[in-house]
């Protein structure tokens, strides 16, 4: 039984380890803030948030498949809620029955008979609640659950299961079988069923009941009582297994439901907290990575929109074709926000979830990476260019064709000069092996070099001015200043 | 199993005439100096049931024996009788057990039938042993008389009979089904009437709940070969249930009770003494390290070692590749005698050790640690390595040296090999040269064979018998010794200015770096 309401032929385990770097994105994106308001307080939502965040997606099929039936979710919130409190309770009763540390067969099948009978019951609800809902979601990942959950576990093998868990109580006795192994010891210990019949039954049929001797083990005799209960548990051995696997596997299941309908859930509090705040959102439409497509309507920073609690300003952009889009202006013109905005709408999409703006057209990435400039750190001792250098280099190590990598005042810590030439070389590689480069800079240097060649690979930016030196905080078409308008600042802070 | 006594007239494995020798316990005197017992130590672990030891002391006098061991260290390399071999000797270990097994249990049930799996794993291993030995070009007069008289032993009565025996009571107990029902603690045993199998119907039921593969709850009980009191009881009541089976079992027990045959119980304890040793040959082999055949003479001195090493540190460096070096020798014609000098630490113990090693390891007709060896076959080994002073002997150190000198060159023949290493060495130098220069002349005199490791370059000079051999330096990096040995004429200056250039200290470095 497969939930597979993530990823139309993958678990999704909340655990697995993040890559290596979701740590940078996490900060440089300041993606806290969204899982926070996904998990709306629950420290197990907020687990699963993370997971189905920076895991993204790269397949535009399957990116489609999530964001139908999130969809479904988000026109019945109730049925979803249902459901997977459903599954966290049966998780939860799991957990408060009986474990022991001393493992017999015996034991083991007693304690898996008797969550088997708690599971039983949980997936009884569950089959009312599906036959409830089987007509309201039409997103293919849910039919098929729902279908799935119907075929599987119909009444019919329910009762035969409940009959097993009868009779695995074994009322009338364990019946083994064996062979004479090493040294004439039992070996090959099988379990019969038990058909004891009554003595007019088998006169009746002409069978004669085995020849064979009896004794009793003697009440005070504890060795004796403790070699005939591991004899039984070698005869058990196997049902123990199979119940005990079982009982493992049903609750995998609740387990795996609760966690990829808590990734839905995350996302409907998404977007009830976003609706609160009045800010829009709308399902991208997915392309693959070599259309290079990036074209968005309002695009938002939505964690600065879950910050100041309000809507914020958009920004238009259309970088379809483009490998570099080179970001310039003036401090505090918003050019940041942008860039994160770009990053968070990127990773939104890749988790098959809506993206804060109007619309968004975009190919999906292969990785998405962030380099952003980092405070001076008082531990470190290669000196700030070195560790800048290091991360680059790691993310070099991972990045291929159809990345994306977001780079924020990237090599500013040394030199315009220099840290033109890093730059450069750096995006250069980037751009040839087709990984798409976001890059916010102040190095004037390098942003002549590339408007002085004419690449219609690259877009430029700018943060807006206005003449009075007010920002709106828009991104705008436009060839880099040879100014950053420190003296903008300046004059502010010094009341000038 | 006693089995000594009646060796004489069989065939054996390791001796072409076992009656010639006299077994010896005791450990030689010379094995600690040749490093000896830590070699035995390491090729004996693992075999020690077979009580193999008193073997290694026993040097054979005489080439045909040596030639007779070559021969069976020869066909054990060929792949497919040594793969017999091993699957024999594999078969017996395990007919041990079982034997010892039975003879360990209290419960009869339990007894019989690890004797019965005793008999019927020896019988297959013989058998079988037979079988390819016939088939198989053996070039060994040693494994040739045991197969011909493996030929003989298959085929007689006994043998057939206790063949058939146990595997006609074997195949009855193989027979047999039992069904234990248990409820609360009352227990009934009784034949299994096909009762249908359970386990199955319920695993495939429950196996629709399969999510991932998940922990294993099966428990793994204890094989122990002991049966409990309830077991005991239970098996008493299966025998009673099949009667005609477990007579038979008994009945086996007691006609074959001394089946095991003396010749085959000596060639399986006989065969380890090269099993074990080539172990470790091959092992060296696979590592880059040269084993050989030497070729041995009782008559002629004339010596050729082409790549010898010492085997304790051989064994003990495993593997690491450069860390041995393996050094020529010879001695031509009048030649009797190597004088070994050299840097500290540059081997020169090690090439003594060397020079015994290979000479006895030869004596006891096993492959020897070089690339090539031409080597006087000796009759006995003497050594005469630097102690720790001996207070129980209330002499000094030097008299203790001299008396064991005494005693060896009282002891030693015309036949014999004498290692002496670093004697005299607390003496001054004065004296370690007019001693050594006395021993050496002894030695001579005797027309031994031998080593003389000293720090008395001047002894290797002083008679024509004498070759004089020199550990050598790296040109390049003087304090790097390289291990090797080079017959040269001995000149102790060498090193002390290789030494000294090392730390800057050569007459032109000091004027260079004493600036003006």
């Amino acid at each position: 039984m497969k939930v597979f309401l993530m990823h139309p032929e993958q678990d999704f385990d909340p655990q697995a380890q993040l890559p290596e770097h979701a740590d940078d994105l996490i900060r440089d994106l300041e993606l806290e803030t969204l899982l926070a308001a996904m998990a709306g307080g629950d420290d197990y939502l907020l687990t699963v948030a993370r997971a189905g965040v920076l895991h993204p997606l790269a397949d535009p099929a399957v990116i489609r498949y999530r964001q139908e039936i999130l969809a479904d979710c988000l026109r019945h919130p109730d049925a979803l809620r249902a459901l997977y409190h459903l599954a966290a309770e049966a998780v939860a009763a799991e957990k408060k029955i009986w474990r022991t540390f001393w493992k017999s067969p015996d034991i083991i099948l007693h304690r898996a008979l008797e969550v088997m009978g708690v599971f039983l019951g949980y997936i009884r609800r569950l089959r009312t609640l599906t036959d409830t809902y089987a007509e309201m979601f039409s997103a293919p990942g849910l039919q098929r659950f729902m279908r799935m959950v119907g075929e599987e576990l119909s009444d019919e093998y329910l009762q035969r299961v409940e009959n097993h868990l009868a009779e695995l109580s074994f009322r009338r006795g364990v019946l083994l079988s064996a062979r004479l192994g090493r040294g004439n010891k039992g070996e090959d210990y099988t379990l019969h069923r038990y058909t004891e019949r009554s003595l007019l039954q088998r006169i009746a049929s002409g069978e004669r009941r085995a020849a064979g001797y009896t004794f009793r083990i003697p009440d005070r005799d504890e060795a004796g009582h403790r070699a005939l209960s591991e004899l039984r548990g070698r005869g058990l051995n196997v049902v123990a297994d199979a119940l005990a696997r079982s009982a493992d596997h049903v609750l995998s299941f609740f387990a795996a439901l609760r966690a990829e309908l808590g990734f839905y859930l995350g996302c409907v509090q998404l977007a009830e907290r976003l609706a609160s705040l009045g800010c829009r959102w709308s399902f991208p439409d997915v392309h693959q990575p070599s259309a290079r497509r990036f074209h968005a309507r309002h695009l938002y920073d939505v964690c600065l929109a879950l910050t100041i609690g309000g809507p914020v300003v958009g920004n238009d952009v259309d970088a379809d074709g483009k490998l570099l889009v080179l970001v310039t202006g003036p401090n505090q013109g918003g050019k940041s926000t942008f860039l994160r905005s770009v990053g968070l709408a990127q990773l939104l999409m890749q988790a098959g979830m809506f993206v804060p703006a109007d619309a968004l057209d975009a190919s999906v990435a292969g990785g998405i990476f962030t380099h952003f400039k980092r405070e001076e750190d008082p531990a470190l001792r290669g000196g700030k260019l070195e560790e800048e250098l290091a991360r680059m280099s790691a993310i070099a190590d991972r990045v291929h064709t159809g990345s994306v990598v977001l780079c924020n005042e990237s090599f500013s810590a040394t030199n315009e000069r220099e840290g033109s030439e890093i730059a450069q070389q750096v995006i250069d590689a980037f751009m040839d092996c087709g990984v798409r480069v976001f890059f916010v800079t102040h190095l004037y240097d390098l942003a002549r070099r590339y408007s002085e060649r004419q690449d219609r690979r690259v877009l430029f930016l700018r943060a807006e001015r206005l003449p009075d030196g007010r920002r709106t905080f828009r991104m705008i078409v436009g060839a880099p200043e040879p100014t950053s308008h420190a003296a903008d600042s300046y004059r502010r802070i010094f009341g000038l | 199993m006693t089995v000594l006594k009646e060796r004489a007239a069989k065939p054996s494995v390791l001796f072409v005439d076992p009656t010639a020798l006299a077994a010896v316990d005791e450990q030689p005197e010379f094995f600690k100096d040749l490093h000896l017992d830590e070699i035995l130590d390491v090729i004996l672990a693992g075999y020690e049931e077979y009580g193999l030891r008193p073997l290694f002391y026993q040097p054979l006098g005489d080439v045909d024996a040596v030639r007779y061991r070559h021969e069976v260290f020869r066909d054990l390399q060929d792949a497919g009788i040594r793969e017999a071999v091993d699957a024999f000797t594999a078969a017996l270990r395990d007919m041990r057990n079982a034997f010892a097994m039975s003879e360990k249990l209290s419960y009869p049930q339990q007894k019989q039938r690890w004797f019965l799996d005793a008999a019927l794993i020896y019988c297959n291993a013989v058998a079988s042993l037979a079988r390819r030995f016939s088939r198989m070009p053996l070039g060994s007069r040693g494994l040739q008389a045991l197969a011909d008289y493996l030929q003989g032993y298959v085929a007689s009565p006994a043998f057939t009979r206790l063949a058939r025996d146990a595997r006609s009571v074997s195949d009855a107990l193989a027979g047999v089904r039992y069904a234990v029902h248990i409820k609360g603690s009352q227990v009934r045993v009784q034949r299994y009437a096909g009762e249908p199998e359970y386990s199955a119907e319920v695993t495939e039921t429950f196996a629709r709940f399969q999510q991932r593969t998940g922990a294993d709850y099966r428990v793994t009980f204890s094989e122990s070969a002991y049966m409990d009191h309830v077991e005991a009881r239970i098996a008493d009541l299966v025998a009673a249930l099949y009667p005609a089976e477990f007579t038979a079992l008994v009945t086996f027990t007691e006609v074959h009770a001394d089946f095991l045959d003396p010749v085959v119980a000596a060639f399986d304890r006989d065969i380890h003494f090269y099993l074990a040793y080539l172990r470790h040959v091959e092992r060296l082999t696979r590592g880059g390290l040269p084993f050989c055949y030497p070729e041995l003479s009782t008559t002629s001195k004339e010596t050729v070692v082409r790549g010898g090493y010492d085997l304790a540190l051989a064994m003990t460096r495993d593997g690491e590749p450069g860390a041995i070096v393996g050094n020529d020798f010879s001695l031509d014609g009048g030649e009797r005698v190597i004088v070994v000098t050299g840097p500290n630490s540059g081997g020169k113990t090690t090439f003594a050790r060397m020079f015994g090693q290979v000479h006895y390891l030869a004596s006891l007709g096993l492959p020897v640690p070089a690339r090539a060896a031409r080597l006087f076959l000796p009759d006995r080994v003497f050594t005469h390595f630097e102690r720790e002073e001996q207070l129980a002997t209330l002499r000094g150190k030097l008299d203790d040296e001299l008396v064991r000198l005494r005693d060896i060159l009282a002891h030693a023949t015309a036949r014999s090999v004498i290692v002496m290493n670093e004697s005299f060495s607390s003496t001054a130098l004065r004296d370690a040269r007019y001693l050594g220069a006395e021993i050496l002349r002894r030695v001579l005199g005797l027309d031994a064979i031998g080593v003389y490791v000293t720090f008395v370059d001047e002894l290797a000079s002083i008679d024509g018998r004498i070759v004089s051999m020199v550990g050598i330096v790296d040109p390049r990096d003087p304090a790097r010794r390289t291990y090797r040995f080079e017959r040269r004429p001995a000149d102790g200056r060498a090193y002390a200015l290789a030494v000294a250039a090392k730390y800057g200290l050569t007459y032109e470095q000091l004027r260079r770096r004493v600036a003006s």
